[in-house]
């Protein structure tokens, strides 16, 4: 209850503050926007189904390139795990690379794929591929030994092994990178998008900026802030949450 | 059942596999009981179950050298025999039941399950781990399931039969609890159901008992015995408690300090259900435990001189 009285307070005022410097019109309306021009804004995006497009394009992108990095993410950071020669070549690699933000792709992406579906997805891909791998390779050295031995012991081997014992128990380690993985996908996305004409949430909000529309592009820039927050709550607090409650682990706060 | 089992061996010539739960009622129907499993895989009674020949094993210690962990063990286990390995704290007695489970090979030597060499794990040996291993993503049921699924069973039996094995330690009502809500005793008995669910001949047990309370080891004690009793299984069972392996053992094998050898054996001959309380269990104990004192007497010495700070066996008590 407390908790709650302090969020609305906090909003409540932040709102507040936000309408009062648009109603005093230092600047122009269409350099700071009212909240109700925002308002309107979402409202006439969602009529003429602009954003209902550009929501389900961005999220068909974000979860085609978001699957195929981790699926090559457990992959490479099983092996890199697994293997001493490919940890002490590629895992220095991987760390290196990760400080590379991944719109740098983009022009290589460009070169390679033209302008088209697969340079975003590939720069979506190298955004979040290596969050997983490093993470994959963590929560693989960080499992407990005794649950593949356990899981050979009974019988398990080969994909039987990684599907049935390595996956589910290092996945506990694995949350956190997976979901920073997440974060990296959706950012690489919306910028990749912002490049060229691509029907995506991050083209609406070039849009905005075109037409000189600054209640357009706020209300998209709370699109994308609502979509990420909302994956990261209800799918990976989701995940967190039965880990812990199967695994007994206390709740991170 | 029990009787039924037994009769069914005498009469055809190829004995029907025995059915579980099998009681016993009087002595010597657990000779019955673990020649009549034999008889189905084609086997008899002399032949021994897990042998052990010349096994060394060595490995490289981080500074480059080679140590020495096992040395020309020899050990032959009948079948259906009840072995307990007691040795101070880094003979190797872990590694051995590794050895026989397959999850580690020999440097050399041989080891022998019904006669045919171990190559990698297999459900025909289960290992009970100290700290139980079960998966804590499963539930007790699917901890229990799992050796059974690995290996194709049918859904339907699997169901059955995780129910019977729950049953056999008493958890039946556990099936849908998650590890982490069980006590220590209630896991290792998880534990327990989930490797006889996969029907093993040998069960390899290391030191499973180590982390619990006097009164659960007690009772675990007397659980093991009857499932021992009913199931005809062989069990290698690793302790440093010489007591438990007196109360529990039809024979003690005693490994010596780094290298791992066997130093000597001691048959147990006394009538069983036995206690942890049996004077003549104490006294079994107090044999196998002089001999115990010079290896860990032995043990203290390397840590000595080696500078590290000299240890006290907190489980090594008469």
């Amino acid at each position: 209850m407390k908790r709650a009285a302090r969020y609305v307070i906090f909003y409540a005022g932040l709102f507040g503050l936000w309408t009062l410097l648009a109603e005093l019109k230092i600047w122009p309306p269409y350099l700071f926007p009212t909240p109700w021009g925002v308002g309107e804004a979402l409202y006439n995006g969602f009529a003429d189904h602009t954003y209902w497009i550009a929501i389900r394009v961005s999220l068909e992108r974000v979860l085609i390139g978001y699957s195929i990095s981790v699926l090559l993410g457990m992959i490479l950071g099983l092996g890199v795990a697994s293997n001493k020669f490919l940890e002490e070549t590629m895992g220095g690699l991987l760390v290196s690379l990760q400080s590379l933000p991944s719109i740098c792709w983009w022009p290589l992406a460009l070169l390679w794929f033209g302008l088209s579906q697969n340079a975003i997805l590939f720069v979506v891909i190298m955004g979040s591929l290596l969050s997983v791998t490093l993470a994959m390779e963590d929560g693989r050295k960080q499992m407990p030994k005794i649950y593949s031995q356990a899981g050979r012991n009974l019988g398990a081997k080969g994909f039987k092994l990684f599907w049935y014992v390595l996956l589910p128990a290092s996945l506990p380690f694995i949350v956190s990178g997976l979901k920073q993985g997440w974060a990296f996908a959706w950012r690489s996305l919306i910028t990749a998008e912002m490049l060229y004409l691509s029907l995506g949430l991050g083209q609406v909000l070039m849009m905005g900026r075109d037409l000189n529309d600054m209640s357009a592009v706020i209300a998209v820039m709370l699109l994308i802030i609502a979509i990420g927050y909302l994956v990261d709550g209800i799918v990976f607090k989701g995940m967190e949450r039965r880990l812990q409650n199967r695994w007994g682990l206390t709740p991170a706060t | 059942m029990n009787s039924n089992a037994a009769r069914v061996a005498h009469e055809s010539a190829v004995p029907a596999k025995p059915q579980f739960p099998i009681c016993v009622e009087q002595p010597g129907a657990r000779l019955d009981i673990v020649s009549t499993h034999l008889a189905h895989r084609g086997l008899r009674l002399e032949t021994s179950k897990v042998g052990l020949r010349s096994v060394c094993l060595s490995y490289r210690t981080q500074d480059g050298q080679r140590l020495l962990a096992l040395d020309d063990i020899h050990l032959e286990v009948r079948a259906g025999e009840f072995v307990c390995i007691v040795g101070p704290s880094g003979c190797g007695k872990s590694t051995l039941l590794h050895l026989v489970a397959g999850l580690q090979a020999p440097t050399s030597g041989e080891i022998l399950v019904d006669g045919r060499p171990v190559q990698g794990p297999g459900t025909d040996r289960i290992l009970i781990f100290q700290d139980h291993g079960l998966f804590p993503w499963l539930t007790v049921g699917e901890n229990v399931e799992f050796g059974m699924k690995m290996k194709g069973v049918p859904k339907a039996e699997r169901k059955e039969r995780t129910l019977h094995y729950l049953h056999l330690v008493h958890l039946a009502k556990f099936h849908d609890s998650y590890i982490h809500q069980l006590s220590g005793g209630m896991r290792q008995r998880v534990a327990i159901a989930r490797a006889l669910a996969t029907e093993p001949d040998v069960l390899l047990m290391d030191e499973p008992f180590a982390a619990l309370d006097a009164q659960t080891r007690d009772l675990l004690h007397d659980e093991l015995e009857r499932i021992w009793n009913e199931t005809g299984c062989t069990i290698i069972f690793v302790t440093h408690n010489v007591r438990e392996a007196v109360r529990l053992g039809d024979r003690v094998v005693l490994l010596t300090f780094r290298p791992g050898r066997v130093k000597s054996e001691f048959p147990v001959d006394l009538p069983r259900p036995r206690s942890l309380e049996d004077p003549e269990v104490a006294l079994a104990a107090r044999a196998v435990l002089d001999q115990l004192r010079e290896e860990i007497n032995s043990s203290l010495e390397a840590e000595y001189t080696s500078g590290v700070k000299p240890r006290i066996e907190p489980g090594v008590t008469a």
